[in-house]
């Protein structure tokens, strides 16, 4: 399976990576908070992902690293 | 097989910009350029005045912290003293476009081999939020509160295109960061800005249309719809000025 890692307590819960992501699977936790107290990014379905990476090319923050299967 | 990471000459520490700031795309191109050059040893950033003030925190490379608007003359000095160093300056729109004209333009006219990286997001971000040079037409900010007027402030400059008219510069390019297709064009576009300057060909300034969500008062989404539709048209996309294509094209 595709992998996105997210280095959850640099992320700012932006939501630019959710809202680029083509498989729509990506969103922003409605339920945990990072140390810097936003709400984070996580994966609804990793099985989904294709690993193009746009996610983590809009990040403004690094915060995602992508591998291909 | 790992097809994205964090470039290795992007320190690996928070950034201190706000949520959806693109100004830390920006400086992430800059890191991967390095990178794939494999010139970190031998790149000497320059930092501004603004919100970028910390880049000295962020790469990799020796960095120097300019006085506002002053990097372009603080470059001139590292490249021309050492000229095995590739120099980069990272400016905003009030450091490179209102304090630091005089810098700007002079070493532009000089011809002077370095790489510039402009971030135009309209407006004086770190000081919280007044109108630039590049401040659009109506646009409300703390020091233009009814709108800014073409009547009173003049029109916004056109980084680009005025500079693009000086013999000494080498390439001239616009880009944005407001999609993926764009961000990996701008990508392209810093890479070949380092390049340029490796082979000596002059200076290369690469403007980047970016946003500052926290004082144009819209949500990082809304920030980069606002970059599309409004500063988009003022500012079209696209290469002023490059050496080489002349070559090819006489
Ligand atoms: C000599 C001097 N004058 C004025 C200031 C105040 N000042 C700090 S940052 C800034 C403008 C920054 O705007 P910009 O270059 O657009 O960068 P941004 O913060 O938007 O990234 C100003 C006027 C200063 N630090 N030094
Ligand atoms: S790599 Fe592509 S498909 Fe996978 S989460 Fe990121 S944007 Fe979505
Ligand atoms: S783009 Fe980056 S900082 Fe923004 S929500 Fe996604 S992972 Fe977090
Ligand atoms: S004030 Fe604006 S330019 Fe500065 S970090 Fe915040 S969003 Fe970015």
């Amino acid at each position: 399976m595709n992998k996105v890692t997210f280095n959850v307590d640099r992320c700012k819960g932006c939501g630019l990576c959710v809202t680029v992501c083509p498989k729509k699977i990506i969103s922003l936790s409605s339920t945990n908070l990072n140390q810097k107290g936003y709400h984070p990014a996580e994966i609804t379905d990793m099985s989904k992902c294709i690993a193009c990476a746009m996610c983590a090319t809009m990040c403004p923050d690094t915060v995602i690293k992508v591998e291909k299967e | 097989m790992v097809v994205f990471d964090r470039p290795k000459a992007l320190s690996d520490v928070p950034l201190h910009y706000c949520p959806g700031c693109t100004h830390g795309i920006v400086h992430r191109l800059v890191a991967e350029a390095i990178d794939d050059l494999g010139v970190v040893d031998k790149t000497v950033g320059i930092a501004p005045v603004g919100c970028s003030v910390f880049a000295y925190n962020y790469f990799e490379c020796d960095m120097i912290e300019a006085a506002h608007g002053r990097a372009p003359a603080v470059a001139t000095g590292v490249k021309r003293t050492n000229p095995d160093t590739v120099v980069f300056t990272y400016q905003g729109d009030g450091d490179l476009a209102a304090i630091g004209t005089a810098e700007t333009v002079h070493a532009c006219a000089r011809g002077e081999n370095l790489t510039i990286i402009f971030i135009n997001n309209c407006i004086y971000g770190m000081t919280g939020g007044q109108m630039a040079p590049t401040s659009m037409p109506g646009q409300v900010t703390t020091t233009s509160p009814y709108g800014r007027d073409r009547k009173i402030q003049g029109s916004p400059i056109r980084v680009c295109e005025m500079l693009s008219t000086l013999d000494g510069v080498a390439y001239a390019e616009r880009v944005s960061v407001d999609c993926p297709k764009n961000v990996l064009h701008a990508k392209k576009a810093i890479k070949k800005a380092f390049q340029n300057q490796i082979d000596k060909k002059g200076l290369s300034i690469i403007e980047v249309l970016s946003t500052c969500p926290s004082n144009w008062g819209k949500s990082p989404i809304e920030s980069l719809e606002w970059l599309r539709n409004e500063m988009m048209p003022y500012y079209p996309l696209g290469v002023y000025k490059d050496i080489d294509a002349k070559e090819e094209d006489k």
